[in-house]
């Protein structure tokens, strides 16, 4: 089929390369405008900064507190101790994550499907979520890490770090479920219709139409669980392993100081920073992309 | 004698309690342009939906080619939706995916063509409608014509035997509808089939092999463009056309 | 203006918080003080009476312990029905200094917040503390009441049961309860080839070994010895640890508040049980048949 349209090309974006035109009066007042902006935000922000300093240091208790959770030599002294227990978080969350995000994917797309044939596997992930979302995860831990072992079942892993990370994988995998069924049903039904009426098959469509653009709609809350999972590899230490907290934890209980915990908040901050900064880069880059607006 | 293109007979079709289509009958044949006229809600959309596969209906046949009845129960939808091109309103282009990987999703993943054949094929047909400019932009960045433009060529890149169009240009302003219309009016010299639902009474007037007038869930006149806009037999045609007139 | 003036008072609130919960201990202190200087204006001198010293009630003296209090310091859960051992312990001391049982107040002080710098809400915690001079940098001790050991315990079908030495212990899978000075023996004295576990409370260290997943607990060895008399059937204390020396004998006192100068006055009066044989009874009475043999190096 070909067909020719003769008529001239509307063009709404851009019309030439000739520089933009603003009038020298309002592009000066707009520079004052941003530069006393600047000098407002500088100055609001010392403001807060010093009085707050001064508010804290002036504090009776300060002195104590300062001992405690911020002695410079401790945390000095402890460091090594807590960032070597910190590589078991680290591990743990490496395995848990991708593990979560395929089994999350696969029960949103469960729950998402309409065949009287899926209805059990519906049901059951429906009775998952609802479940492992709502029973505490230091509950899971226990009961997987100290219970399972106890069943005596023969090959099975009696290794607490194994259910430890079983334990959060199964939490978080409830919780990242509802994240991205949440994503799949914030993309409009049209475009399934769309991509039906092209003739793709329903798991064509799904695949490359719907969870494109639903798992980009969801980077960010997914993000959130990320670091909120990080933190919570500390509860695997309630079955024993010794992990950045819970060496805190021992080499606080050891001289009676809190500096040790601030060492592991140190560390996961030093963790979640970069992730949040290369989340916030993929968003831009995309929206970088797919121009100003926003997709339908 | 040879069967249409398009036969529609009977087709009842309710949402909830709300009967839409009241045992509807139309046909369609080869390389005809029918353009369905009608008030908002007298089931326009719908009939095109039903055709397309994408309402299930709850009585009647819809049959294309004499051979492949759309509505069997164990019809297999992907074949009707191949042969059956649909346009919608709102253009529903995938944003996350480029112009170019808008036009050649169905055509590799559902016919099984190579990337370098479809892209060469979407490329042929983005010429053609004066976008060849537009391959790699995200459809965000385009104009609202440009994207029903897009939306048109997306859907004959399967190389459909029927095209519906679905009130393709309500959602455009109104210098843009003219750009899209040209295009349905070129893809009628060109002998495509196509049945569409507007209104854009003037086009239809020039444009139409045949006017089918809905109302009630039924086509209650049709004829050629002259006769139903100039002498429609029925009041409630007429009326109609006044009220479309007088805005 | 808002703003600004919102996050003004955010951002200090908590230490603010922190600031007035020490000011407040002090008026506290400052209240009972004057209260106590008017009534034993005409008593004797000795500063160690009720009427004399400043508890952070005045009259009462507040005694802290971790929930839940085990066995055998503790018996029931319940610090105030007189029994178990520590139980026994605090009693004897308020009742030397001259407060009656009715006079004893009990709260709950978990172990890992004891040491927390701000005001305390107890006059002493007694909760198996070990002392050790890192510790009395941030809080106070009372002398020593009780000369502890620490034990390995194990199951009987444990591949460590028979172990007599130290060595024996180095390529076992040790557990220990976390902010004991167990897991520091485990460290020091084993040297184990594998990285200790640690648990929260016995309870979880307890189902651990009963798992197999640790194959010997070290505890004090009264808290070993109530562990395998009362909780475990099959389990046994392997041995306990030799003091090295006399000074490097560990013992359990009670902690202070950084400069109370109560703690002179529980200690004259531990130093009078002592003398008078009450603490042996003490010791006799709930720790009875604590014991085990000494693990050689």
């Amino acid at each position: 089929m070909s067909v020719t349209t003769d008529q001239a090309e509307p063009t709404p974006t851009t019309t030439a390369a000739a520089a933009p035109y603003v009038d020298p009066v309002r592009r000066g007042a707009l520079r004052r405008r941003g530069r006393r902006n600047l000098v407002v935000s500088a100055v609001s922000l010392v403001v807060v900064v010093v009085s707050s300093a001064v508010v804290i240091a002036n504090a009776s208790g300060w002195p104590a507190v300062q001992a405690a959770f911020f002695n410079p030599e401790e945390f000095r002294q402890y460091f090594p101790d807590v960032l070597a227990a910190f590589w078991l978080n680290i591990r743990m969350f490496l395995v848990a994550e991708p593990v979560i995000l395929v089994l999350a994917l696969g029960i949103a797309l469960i729950r998402g499907t309409r065949s009287p044939v899926m209805f059990p596997l519906r049901l059951a992930a429906t009775v998952y979520t609802d479940v492992f979302r709502g029973v505490p995860t230091i509950l899971l831990v226990l009961l997987l890490g100290l219970g399972v072992p106890a069943l005596n079942i023969s090959g099975i892993p009696t290794d607490p770090v194994i259910w430890g990370v079983v334990a959060l994988i199964v939490s978080y995998s409830a919780y990242v479920a509802e994240v991205f069924r949440a994503g799949i049903e914030s993309v409009h039904p049209s475009q399934r219709a769309a991509a039906r009426s092209l003739g793709l098959s329903s798991v064509q469509s799904s695949r490359y139409v719907i969870l494109p653009q639903a798992i980009r709609r969801v980077v960010p809350p997914l993000l959130n669980d990320f670091i909120s999972l990080q933190k919570d590899t500390a509860l695997v230490s309630v079955i024993g392993p010794i992990e950045a907290l819970r060496q805190a934890q021992i080499d606080g209980a050891e001289n009676f100081t809190f500096t040790p915990y601030v060492i592991a908040a140190v560390l996961f901050i030093a963790l979640t920073v970069p992730m949040t900064r290369f989340a916030d880069w993929l968003n831009a880059r995309a929206a970088r992309e797919r121009g100003a607006g926003g997709s339908a | 004698m040879t069967s249409p293109l398009l036969a529609v007979e009977t087709v009842h079709k309710a949402y909830d309690d709300n009967a839409v289509l009241r045992g509807l009958d139309l046909s369609v044949d080869a390389h005809e342009v029918v353009v369905l006229i009608g008030a908002s809600g007298s089931g326009k959309s719908t009939l095109l939906r039903c055709v397309n596969g994408l309402e299930p209906i709850d009585a009647g046949r819809i049959v294309l080619d004499g051979e492949l009845e759309v509505t069997a129960l164990d019809a297999d939808l992907d074949v009707v939706r191949r042969r059956v091109g649909i346009v919608f309103q709102s253009f529903n282009l995938f944003p996350h995916r480029r112009v170019i990987d808008n036009i050649t999703l169905a055509p590799r993943k559902v016919l099984g063509k190579s990337k370098t054949d479809a892209e060469q094929h979407a490329h042929e047909l983005l010429t053609s409608f004066g976008l060849s400019d537009k391959a790699n932009d995200y459809p965000d960045r385009l104009s609202g014509g440009q994207q029903q433009r897009v939306a048109i060529v997306r859907a004959l890149a399967m190389d459909p035997e029927l095209m519906l169009f679905d009130e393709i240009t309500s959602a455009l302003d109104p210098q843009l509808v003219g750009e899209v219309l040209d295009v349905v009016r070129g893809l009628s010299e060109a002998g495509m089939t196509i049945l569409m639902a507007t209104h854009e009474m003037a086009f239809a007037q020039e444009s139409a092999d045949r006017v089918c007038f809905l109302d009630g869930g039924v086509v209650l006149e049709e004829g050629p463009p002259e006769q139903v806009f100039g002498e429609a037999r029925e009041s409630r045609t007429r009326d109609f056309l006044a009220r479309v007139r007088a805005r | 203006m808002r703003r600004s003036s919102f996050a003004l008072v955010l951002v200090p609130a908590a230490l603010l918080l922190a600031a007035c919960g020490s000011s407040s201990g002090g008026t506290t202190t400052s209240t009972s003080a004057t209260a106590s200087g008017s009534t034993s204006a005409s008593a004797s001198t000795d500063p160690c009476t009720p009427t004399a010293m400043q508890t952070l009630t005045a009259g009462k003296l507040t005694v802290a312990t971790d929930i839940p209090a085990y066995s055998p310091y503790f018996i029931d859960n319940k610090p105030a029905n007189g029994k178990g051992f520590e139980s026994a312990v605090a009693y004897a001391v308020a009742k030397t200094l001259g407060y009656t049982a009715d006079q004893v107040t009990w709260v709950v002080q978990p172990f890992n917040t004891s040491y927390a710098p701000g005001a305390k809400k107890f006059d002493f915690d007694i909760n198996q503390i070990s002392i050790t001079p890192a510790r009395a940098k941030v809080v106070d001790f009372s002398a020593g009441y009780y000369t502890v050991n620490q034990a390995v315990i194990a199951l009987k079908s444990s591949k460590i049961a028979g172990a007599t030495s130290l060595a024996q212990l180095q390529s076992a899978k040790l557990g220990a309860q976390v902010g004991t000075t167990s897991y520091k023996y485990i460290l020091s004295d084993i040297k184990p080839t594998q990285q200790p576990n640690v648990y929260n409370d016995s309870a979880t260290a307890t189902a651990a070994l009963k798992n197999g997943q640790i194959d010997g607990l070290v505890v004090d060895l009264p808290t070993a010895y109530y562990i395998t008399t009362a909780e475990l059937d099959n389990a046994k204390i392997v041995g306990q640890f030799p003091a090295v020396t006399a000074n490097d004998a560990e013992q359990f006192g009670m902690l202070f508040q950084k400069g109370n100068p109560l703690v002179s006055c529980v200690d004259k009066a531990l130093a009078t049980m002592t003398a008078s044989g009450e603490l042996t009874t003490i010791q006799d009475t709930w720790l009875a048949g604590v014991g085990a043999p000494y693990f050689t190096q």
